[in-house]
Parts: structure tokens; C-alpha cells; sequence
């Protein structure tokens, strides 16, 4: 990676063009006697004016300022940085899927929908739910759109006291904040020790009351909630709804299915199990899947199979609409090909080998690293900061050191029922000697924090930039090129 | 073996052993017996690339490419060959959200950029890093005005698209906002019926801008009488369209948002498209999203960082106004490199032409006589018009020859049936002379 110090504004010179259409035909009349004067803009946009080369050498340098899953080693807890193929991208770059109006007629739209389709019904049998919708945009738009579900069936059934959704400690900030989006308020419940569901915070919370529960199995920690079974029979027996979080089924890929453990709802991150690239931080794709008792709830609009012919419909029983058209279609391209490209022989071996990995990790590293929970792990698992701390090296300064490695740091300071929570989670797609760099790397580091801990304290050294002054960049934003030059 | 998997026999057996464990089965002790899975996955064999490249092709080719007359919501422009092999670049395609500053200087620095050229196109002061769609980013932008100004009361001009009004509609619901729809009058918000629901109490209200029929309007003084009553004047605008429309901030907007689609993103039945929302200076604290700052490093250098987070679902948890989490960044860099390749004077040629385009062919239908003016009102690169001809079997014809004609559309304010049409810089004029041909002959067969 290199420091390259300019903006696309400062490449700007008056007069200069990027591209060119045809000459343009229907010039007669001008834009001034097509629209009343009072309708224009007075003043024209300040916008780049570059070449087509500067253009593209302007974002190849800006690109070389990024660390990506080809890069190298991405361990980011709770991410699932697997490879993204190539494949999926070529698959959907055909002209037959970015070239097709959202609003054309049925008979033209066959293959999309049936991508649609048939995605939908592989998720349904990888999570034991009975049908998908694949409009929600992201995860936490996932989590929005079950909740509504959620919300919808209790009141169907005129059971309007339920307005609280359980969630515990350790869940993702994401949960809680979907939840107050969706009408709800929050019952947060302790962890156990071992990170896990306390069934007694759990009996004590439910009530007529609950609405349902948001779990995320295997939890923030990368343990199994061995209870889930125990969970979902008072959950259930309470009245509530149970909201599988899908930010880490990868580790159940092949072992377990969600509509097994008791849940009702789920929402699944296409971005993460299903190798569609995270995009630096989107377009995702956070398909929701519910039990049969709450298909009628699922959002418009709807994809339906007739025998041989599909169709878009709308039911009015639905939550109603989460999506302008059918959410981040051409991810569902990219995971229809991954899908199929893996095949029922090797989709059951997914999430095996990414927690043989994370155990891996786990094991070689946890004499140097304080493992607050002993266990088996799933495909993720959390250290806090370092067995040594006696020179005060923090979480943070052991990540920004990572950097200069050339290793992506792990997730750090979460969750956050540890002080100098480090969460490491390989995937399936990394090799035995991927993880031993990885491991010497984390060994390397924990060595330097006794012999030279300023050095790591200042780290990273070796990146295009260094620690950043985040205090000064919040106090006196600077948002816009035009905010720059306003502060020279 | 498999292609994404690289553990040999001996991998496995090294690691195993280091774990501790007889097989990767064990690993899994915590899960009870009882609901293991152990069948197959109802999914077909693997494929390899060859076999998949043939399944996929037949799957693309079982849609049909049409000749685009067709806008509402999508907008079916041409893309520069520049930016699909720069955002494929992996560095920007396969990194995550930029939590790492050090080394996520490419994003932070695009996404600045981004948020600097939107606010140039609506004339904002900010912008957020991008959102999911138009649609849920106008529910957001409904959010933040509740925020902002304590009043659960949020006006919804029936022009704004029916379809996102059912997303905001959606959200509304289970929020526990009240919409009130505000009538249209001669494809117009209908003024008199503002100012009656306005002196009920205080409220905000959304536009859409050009309206979902097309027609421009001036709301300078509409803006001024939501800011009498304590609301905020929310505008769903077409960001491409205002490098030559008068802006939401010339006309008194405290939030322009809208899906940035029109910025040369493919059509992709839908998606990926991005949403995007901006706002004053005084709101940016009430705004959702991601937003990037610009700061130093510890050596002085120029850099790029995710700031104003104390806003956020993962700092705030339930007390955050929004729960998202990601943008749709590669989009937003789409839109950015769209921007930059057209550049100050592109943006407004591409959208002079499709403005040209749009009323040529409006002009040429209203003489074929089977036409006609659905209002007097000024409009953009979108238009409605009334026709004595089936709409349904015309655009059945003009199917057979390889066009999307316009949509058939209800007019809110009578119980007529309009014809809305787009024409964007692809459309050549031999497409136009086509459609037009086709209108003639139909309206010579039957009328």
C-alpha cells in the first residue's frame, strides 16, 4: 500500500472531459425554452473537471491506499471475510442481469426470477425455514424487516401488549437499535460467565410482554448457546417469537440448521456466508426467512412459482414494502453462483473446516493470549488482549501493529463483556500456512510488547497513514471538498 | 478436494491434533444430538465454471434486453467503460466497512469525495456516506425530521412514487409516525390543501422533485410556510437532474435525499442502486449513517476518517435514531467515478439531452393525434400523456418489436389512466422514429 495525497477536485482543470456521447440530436430546442428560467439552477455544480487517464489513475492510487481479502489474511470477527470468487462477478456482469428494467413485463423477467426463486428455496433448506424473501438490503435491514414480522403476527393475533424484544448483552449494537426502529423496546439479560444465555435472566424477563427474542448462535463469542433448545421451549411457551440472527451461521454450514434449534425468524448475510463481496461496507444482502405460521407477513413485493412461470405479486398481508424494487439483486446473482458452484457436497463442509480453522488459531496463540473461555469454539472466538499486560500494551496498539505485518487486524473491543476483547474469526477459505503466518505474526507481536512496547504503542509505522487525530475530525468536521478549502 | 478449500489430508490431520480433537465432528460437542443435521442440503452438485458459465448464460438469456422507454424509479443510462474495472479493483471490492483507518485510506477517501460532489448536485452542506435505496433512505430522512423537530406529523405529496411511498408507508407504521397525504392539483401539490393540513399543526413534509409524473414545480414558497409551522421540507430529488434544476437548497430544503441510481448505475432489475441523504450544517447531528471527515495523522499527513460515530447504532444501541450499519459503498464510488468521468460539463449535457429527448418525443406523440397533454405543467426527462389508445395493447406491440413502452399509471387527481414515459441520452432517434411509427400505425388500425 502507498500514500497518495490528492483529491479528484485538485485534479481539476477548467475546460478538460472524461468522456463523450454522440453528438446530440435533439439540440434544436435549448434547455431555457424547454423549462421556465425560475426552474434552473443559478449556479453550476463545482464538479471535477479531468481527463479519462487521470481519471483511472486517480482510483487505481486511491485503491492502493486499501487493504482487501486478496491483499492478504482478513481475520475480522463476525465478518466473514471469506474469498470472493470471481466467478459470481463475471455471473452477474451479464448484460441478460444489469440490463433489465425493474418494471418490465413478467414474460421477459423469466430467468431473473427464477434466480430469485430457486435462491430463495436453497436458503429455506439451508436454514430448515419455510420461505425467503431476498428484497432486505443488509443485515441490520434484515434484522428491521423480521422484526416487523414479528411485530405483524402479535398484531394479528390482537396480543398488542407485546412491545418488547428481549436481547442480550453480547448481540451486536445493531439488534437493540433495529429493534427501537421497528416499535420496540429493548430488554437487555446478562451473559453468563461463558458468554452464554443465562436461562434464569431468561425466565425472569419473559413475560405477556415479550414480543420475541433476538439470539445471535453461535453468540458474539463464537460459542454455541448449548441451551438453544431449553430456549426456544420457554420462549415459545411465553408467547414470544425467536430472531435468529444470521451473522454467523457460517459456522453452522453442514451441522445444524437454524428452523431447527426453534427459531422463527432469521435474517442471512449473503455478504458473509455466501462469499458476495462486503464492497468496503456495501451493497450487502440480508435475506429473511421465516417459519410457516409467518409466511403471510413476508414483505411485497413477492416472487411466485406457478408449475413453470413466475410471478410478482402482492399480498395484502404483508408488512408491506422494505424495498423500492427486489432489494440488491445482482448479490443475489453472486450467491446463486457461489451456491451452485460449492453444490450440496461441499456447502455441508463450510462449517467445519472454518471452525477447525478458528480453533486453530485458538489453541496456537492462547499461551501468549489471555482465553478467557477454554472451550471448543465455533468459527470465531475472542482473546482479551494479552496473558503479559505488564507493559501496558492495549488491544488497540497490538491491531495497528498487525497492520505492518500486512495482516488485517481482528475485530477489537467487541464484544464487549471483555475489557481488551480481540476476536478472530479465519473462515474456511484460509490455508494451514496462512494461519501459521498468522499465528508467528501474533507471537511476533506479543513478543515485541515486552521487548519494545513504545514501538508498538506508536504502531502502525508502515501504512500509508499513522493514528489518526479522531477528536479534531469530530469537533471541526471537515465533510466536503468545499469545507477543505473553506479551512485552507 | 475443492477449489476454495485448501486443507489436504495432512492439514487436517496437523491441525486436528493440535486441537485436540479426533475429528472435526467433535468440535462440535456443544450442539445437542437431537437437531444435528446430517442430511443434504437440497441444493444441486457442485458445478465447475464451465457448466456454470453455460447454466447462468441460459438464465440471462431468458430475459429480454428491451429498448428502454420506461423510467419510474429506474432510469436506463449509459455506464463509462472506466468504472466497472476500477470499482472491481478488489481493494475497493472485497474490503469491509473502513474500521481501520490506517489502512482503509482508499474508501475513506472516495466516500469524502462522494459526500463533496453530492452536496455539490443538491447544494447541501452534508452528506452521508450513502444508503440502502431512495426509498428507505426518504423513511430515514422522515426519521430524522421527527427528531428534529419533536412532531410525529409527516405530509406526503400523493406525487411522490407509489412505491416509495409504501416503503415509508412501512416504516411509518411501525414507528408510529402519522402520514398525511397531501392531494396533487394539475399534476401540482395542491397548495390550498397544504396549507389547510399545515394549519392543523406543526409538520413536515416530502416532495418529489421532478414529481413521479415528471413535472417540475418551484417550492421556494412552500418550503417557507413548513418552516412557519416548526416542520422540515424533506425533497426527493434526482441527483443527476440538478446539475441543471434549480437545487433543494435554492429552494429551502433542510433534507434532499433520493436514490443516486440515475448516476449511470446499471438497471440490474433493481439492484444494487444506492440511496443518498443530505442536509444543513444545524442537522447534521440528526442525520443517519456513516459520515467521513477529513483529519491528520500522528506525522501531520492528509487522511480520511469515519467521524460524528457517537450517532451510531454500535455506540447508541437502542437509543440510535437508525439502525443501519452499512452503506452501499461500492455504489457510492460508482457514482463518484460516474461523476468525475462526466465531469461538470457532462452532467449537465446528459442531462440537457434527456430533457430534449423527453419533449421531442412528447411533441411527436401529442401529433400523432392519438395523444394528449395530461397537464400544462413543465416537466423533465419524464412525461405523462393521455391517449385514446389501449395502453396495455400498445406496449404489447411495441413489446413484440423490442420496447418498454411507458407505464400505464393512475393520475391521482382524476380517475384517468396516463402514459408515463422517459427518454434518456441512449434513446437514438431512430428508437424514437420506431415508437412513434408504432403509435401511428396502431392509432391508424383502430381509432
Amino acid at each position: 500500500m502507498k500514500y497518495y495525497n490528492t483529491l479528484i477536485f485538485e485534479l481539476s482543470k477548467s475546460g478538460r472531459i472524461g468522456y463523450s456521447f454522440p453528438k446530440n440530436p435533439y439540440a434544436k430546442k435549448s434547455l431555457d425554452t424547454l423549462l421556465p428560467k425560475e426552474l434552473l439552477r443559478s449556479e453550476e455544480a463545482a464538479l471535477p473537471e479531468v481527463s479519462e487517464l487521470d481519471i483511472v489513475r486517480h482510483y487505481t492510487n486511491v485503491s492502493q491506499k486499501n487493504f482487501g481479502v486478496e491483499t492478504g489474511f482478513y481475520p475480522l470477527g463476525s465478518c466473514t471475510m471469506k474469498y470472493n470468487p470471481k466467478i459470481n462477478e463475471e455471473m452477474a456482469g451479464l448484460p441478460g442481469f444489469t440490463e433489465i428494467h425493474p418494471l418490465q413485463p413478467l414474460s421477459t423477467l423469466q430467468g431473473v426470477l427464477r434466480i430469485y426463486d430457486e435462491t430463495a428455496r436453497m436458503l429455506s433448506d439451508i436454514s430448515g425455514l419455510a420461505e425467503f424473501t431476498l428484497n432486505p438490503f443488509a443485515g441490520a435491514h434484515g434484522e428491521l424487516t423480521g422484526l416487523m414480522i414479528m411485530k405483524a403476527y402479535h398484531e394479528k393475533r390482537n396480543d398488542l401488549k407485546r412491545t418488547k424484544v428481549i436481547v442480550p448483552d453480547s448481540a451486536h449494537g445493531t439488534n437493540p437499535a433495529s429493534a427501537t426502529v421497528a416499535g420496540f423496546e429493548t430488554i437487555v439479560i446478562a451473559s453468563t460467565a461463558d458468554g452464554r444465555v443465562n436461562l434464569e435472566s431468561l425466565k425472569a424477563a419473559l413475560s405477556d410482554e415479550i414480543a420475541g427474542i433476538m439470539l445471535t448462535n453461535p453468540n458474539t463469542l463464537g460459542l454455541f448457546e448449548r441451551d438453544i433448545v431449553e430456549i426456544a421451549r420457554l420462549v415459545h411457551q411465553a408467547g414470544g417469537l425467536l430472531y435468529y440472527d444470521g451473522a454467523n451461521l457460517n459456522a453452522l454450514l453442514g451441522q445444524v440448521r437454524p428452523g431447527d434449534m426453534g427459531f422463527d425468524i432469521m435474517h442471512i448475510n449473503l455478504h458473509k456466508t455466501f462469499s458476495t463481496p462486503h464492497g468496503g461496507g456495501g451493497p450487502g444482502s440480508g435475506p429473511v426467512g421465516v417459519a410457516k405460521a409467518l409466511v403471510e407477513f413476508l414483505p411485497n413485493p413477492r416472487i411466485v412459482k406457478h408449475s413453470d412461470y413466475y410471478t410478482i405479486e402482492d399480498s395484502g398481508k404483508a408488512i408491506g414494502q422494505i424495498s423500492h424494487f427486489y432489494g440488491n439483486f445482482l448479490n443475489v446473482v453472486r450467491a446463486y453462483t457461489y451456491l451452485l458452484t460449492l453444490g450440496k457436497e461441499n456447502l455441508k463442509s463450510v462449517g467445519g473446516l472454518a471452525v477447525l480453522n478458528a480453533n486453530y488459531v485458538k489453541e496456537s496463540l492462547k499461551d501468549v493470549y489471555e482465553l478467557p473461555i477454554g472451550s471448543f469454539c465455533m468459527h470465531e472466538f475472542v482473546f482479551n488482549g494479552l496473558k503479559n499486560k505488564s507493559t501496558d500494551v492495549h488491544t488497540l496498539d497490538i491491531a495497528k501493529r498487525l497492520l505492518d505485518y500486512g495482516v488485517h487486524a481482528p475485530t477489537i473491543y467487541f464484544p464487549m463483556l471483555f475489557e481488551q476483547s480481540i476476536m478472530i474469526e479465519p473462515t474456511e477459505v484460509e490455508s494451514k500456512e496462512t494461519l501459521d503466518h498468522f499465528i508467528a505474526m501474533m507471537r511476533q507481536v506479543a513478543q515485541e510488547a515486552l521487548d519494545n512496547p513504545e514501538m508498538v504503542k506508536t504502531a502502525p509505522h508502515t501504512t500509508p497513514v499513522r493514528r489518526l487525530d479522531e477528536v479534531t475530525a469530530a469537533r471541526t468536521p471537515i465533510l466536503t471538498y468545499k469545507d477543505a478549502t473553506r479551512h485552507g | 478436494m475443492f477449489k476454495y478449500f485448501p486443507h489436504t489430508p495432512e492439514d487436517l490431520a496437523a491441525m486436528l491434533e493440535r486441537v485436540g480433537a479426533k475429528s472435526i465432528d467433535d468440535l462440535f460437542v456443544d450442539i445437542p444430538k437431537s437437531i444435528r443435521y446430517k442430511k443434504d442440503y437440497k441444493v444441486p452438485e457442485s458445478m465447475s465454471e464451465m457448466e456454470i458459465r453455460a447454466h447462468m448464460q441460459a438464465l440471462a438469456d431468458a430475459n429480454e434486453r428491451l429498448v428502454v422507454f420506461r423510467g419510474a424509479g429506474a432510469y436506463d443510462h449509459e455506464t463509462p467503460s472506466i468504472i466497472k474495472p476500477l470499482i472491481s479493483r478488489q481493494e475497493f471490492l472485497t474490503s469491509y466497512t473502513p474500521y481501520q483507518p490506517e489502512i482503509s485510506q482508499g474508501t475513506l477517501q472516495y466516500i469524502f469525495e462522494y459526500q463533496s460532489m453530492i452536496c455539490e448536485l443538491t447544494g447541501m452542506d452534508v452528506s452521508n456516506a450513502s444508503m440502502y435505496d431512495g426509498a428507505t433512505a426518504t423513511a430515514e430522512a422522515l426519521f430524522m425530521a421527527q427528531a428534529a423537530t419533536k412532531s410525529p406529523r409527516m405530509l406526503i405529496s400523493d406525487l411522490v412514487n407509489p412505491e416509495v411511498i409504501n416503503v415509508v408507508e412501512t416504516y411509518a407504521h411501525f414507528r408510529g409516525l402519522q402520514l398525511e397525504k397531501v392531494r396533487s392539483l394539475n399534476g401540482t401539490l395542491d397548495r390550498n390543501h397544504l396549507k389547510d393540513l399545515l394549519d392543523d399543526g406543526p409538520a413536515s413534509l416530502l416532495v418529489q422533485y421532478p414529481n413521479y409524473l415528471g413535472i417540475v414545480e418551484d417550492f421556494t414558497e412552500v418550503a417557507q410556510w413548513v418552516h412557519e409551522h416548526q416542520g422540515l421540507f424533506i425533497m426527493n430529488a434526482n441527483p443527476s437532474l440538478l446539475s441543471v434544476l434549480k437545487t433543494p437548497r435554492e429552494m429551502g430544503a433542510d433534507i434532499a435525499v433520493g436514490d443516486g441510481q440515475p448516476l449511470g448505475i446499471p438497471l440490474s432489475f433493481g439492484g444494487p442502486y444506492f440511496g443518498y441523504l443530505t442536509t444543513t450544517t444545524p442537522l447534521v447531528r440528526k442525520m443517519p449513517g456513516r459520515i467521513v471527515g477529513m483529519t491528520k495523522d500522528v506525522d501531520g499527513k492528509r487522511a480520511f476518517v469515519l467521524t460524528l460515530q457517537a450517532r451510531e447504532q454500535h455506540i447508541r444501541r437502542e437509543k440510535a435514531n437508525s439502525n443501519i450499519c452499512s452503506n452501499q459503498s461500492l455504489m457510492a464510488l460508482f457514482a463518484t467515478i460516474y461523476v468525475a468521468a462526466l465531469g461538470k460539463q457532462g452532467m449537465i449535457d446528459v442531462n440537457t439531452r434527456c430533457i430534449q429527448a423527453t419533449h421531442e418525443l412528447y411533441d411527436r406523440l401529442i401529433k400523432t393525434g392519438a395523444f394528449h397533454a395530461a397537464f400544462d405543467a413543465p416537466f423533465a426527462h419524464e412525461a405523462v400523456l393521455l391517449s385514446d389508445l389501449d395502453m396495455v395493447k400498445l406496449n404489447d406491440r411495441l413489446l413484440k418489436k423490442g420496447m418498454l413502452g411507458g407505464l400505464p399509471v393512475k393520475l391521482p387527481d382524476s380517475k384517468k389512466t396516463g402514459w408515463l414515459f422517459a427518454v434518456t441520452e441512449r434513446r437514438t432517434p431512430a428508437q424514437i422514429d420506431a415508437l412513434v411509427q408504432e403509435v401511428e400505425m396502431m392509432a391508424h388500425e383502430v381509432l
